[in-house]
């Protein structure tokens, strides 16, 4: 079971933070299939929010396929968003230490390898959808 | 489904002065309704209207089905909880209940003892005696207990500090996911009602300025910011909340359901609070300010 929280500087809405607070749990593999979210009654009595904004958010990851509703009972997780295994992500990860390095050693700073890691995956996921 | 609340031009005048003018308003049931406005906008008046505790000079008011006032089947469906949480000083916790018990044919006696018990209440303590947010809480049981289908809360967290409204606001939407209630509450911390309500009214001066439900009022508004430029010469959807200029510069509010597709502008979202206050300060005539509870 996951417990949500509400970010109150956050641009996204209520709703939105919670799917994707359900989102980051999938791909994290703190939920997997056949795990319940928190009731509604629950979720609503701990953040003091609007019960339908739970609804809503739930019905977006119904819609998604990602969870499933049985009534009467809860909502259940009925798909997992998991990545590649363990070690291909610590491949990776080790590729991208290696050109930090680099980068840091061109005289990046923090702020400016995360602006152009931004702009980068911006401009080839824009490539990928032309 | 039946609205939860109906008015048609509805006003009222108390000798020579209007409270509420015109307010044509339909809130559908299921919803937590939230109605904002400076002091003497015209919030309580519209409560006391919804509860039949006062009848309109003008115009219509139906309230589930019913006319306010009607008689004890109206009653029965109409739990109202008026300013400052109102309780009988002498009277302990469960003489409250059991008043309740004799004064409301729908009373839920298990309902209203679980949450005395939930709450820590002691039953023999007089509500004289409990704390702003016990005395807040013992008034929501009340209330919810006569299992109404509309509960109305004129300010019911003002007087709270921030844990007892929290737990209050917690509390109440608990209450709304467990027995589908419909609420209208009025409050001026818009940082509250963002949270809980899901509809919201914006009285101003005795008039509706703004209803609808939050996320659309929120998808459909937009802070356009731009070169100086006249509001008129923007198109005719975008109807214009507020604007301010300055030698080089104009920002706009605006409402309209169309994109916005002029490259002039960037174009910035709104959160509920600076949506609300540009409606309220929008509607304040040049030199003279209404006392913005908003800004508390």
């Amino acid at each position: 079971m996951i417990e949500f929280h509400l970010d109150g500087g956050s641009r996204l809405s209520p709703y939105q933070q919670l799917v994707q607070q359900v989102r980051h749990a999938l791909r994290l593999g703190l939920l997997s299939e056949g795990d319940q979210l928190p009731k509604v009654k629950d979720v609503v009595a701990q953040l003091a929010i609007n019960p339908n904004t739970v609804l809503k958010a739930y019905r977006e990851l119904e819609h998604d396929g990602l969870v499933g509703a049985r009534p009467g009972v809860g909502t259940f997780v009925t798909a997992t968003l998991t990545g590649p295994p363990p070690a291909v992500l610590g491949a990776l990860r080790q590729d991208l230490l290696k050109w930090l390095v680099k980068a840091r050693l061109s005289g990046l700073d923090s702020e400016g390898i995360e602006a152009l890691f931004a702009t980068t995956v911006r401009a080839a996921s824009r490539k990928d959808t032309a | 489904m039946t609205a939860a609340l109906g008015a048609r031009a509805l006003g009222k005048r108390y000798g020579r002065n209007w409270a509420l003018t015109g307010c044509t308003l339909d809130i559908p049931a299921g919803h937590v309704v939230g109605l904002v406005g400076p002091n003497g906008a015209g919030k309580s008046t519209l409560l006391n209207l919804a509860a039949g505790m006062l009848t309109p000079t003008t115009g219509t008011i139906e309230v589930c089905g019913g006319t306010p006032g009607s008689g004890r089947a109206q009653l029965a469906k109409v739990a109202f909880v008026a300013q400052e949480t109102p309780v009988y000083p002498g009277l302990t916790v469960a003489e409250h209940l059991r008043l309740g018990a004799r004064l409301n044919p729908g009373w839920d006696d298990a309902l209203a003892r679980d949450r005395v018990a939930g709450l820590g209440l002691d039953p023999r303590r007089r509500a004289g005696k409990l704390s702003g947010g016990q005395r807040a809480q013992l008034a929501l049981t009340m209330a919810i207990a006569k299992r109404p289908e509309l509960l109305l809360l004129d300010e019911p967290v003002a007087a709270l500090d921030p844990l007892a409204r929290r737990e209050f606001l917690a509390d109440l939407m608990e209450i709304v996911a467990e027995h589908g209630v419909s609420v209208v509450l009025s409050s001026h911390l818009v940082a509250d009602l963002e949270r809980v309500c899901d509809h919201l009214v914006v009285l101003v001066a005795g008039e509706v300025r703004l209803d609808g439900e939050v996320d659309e009022i929120l998808a459909t508004h937009h802070r356009l910011t731009g070169p100086r430029r006249e509001v008129s010469t923007l198109p005719a959807h975008q109807h214009v909340v507020s604007a301010s200029h300055t030698d080089r510069q104009t920002t706009v509010l605006v409402r309209t359901e169309a994109p916005i597709l002029d490259p002039q502008w960037t174009v910035g979202d709104l959160d509920l609070e600076d949506l609300v206050l540009a409606y309220l300060s929008g509607a304040a005539e040049p030199g003279r300010r209404p006392a913005l509870e908003v800004l508390r």
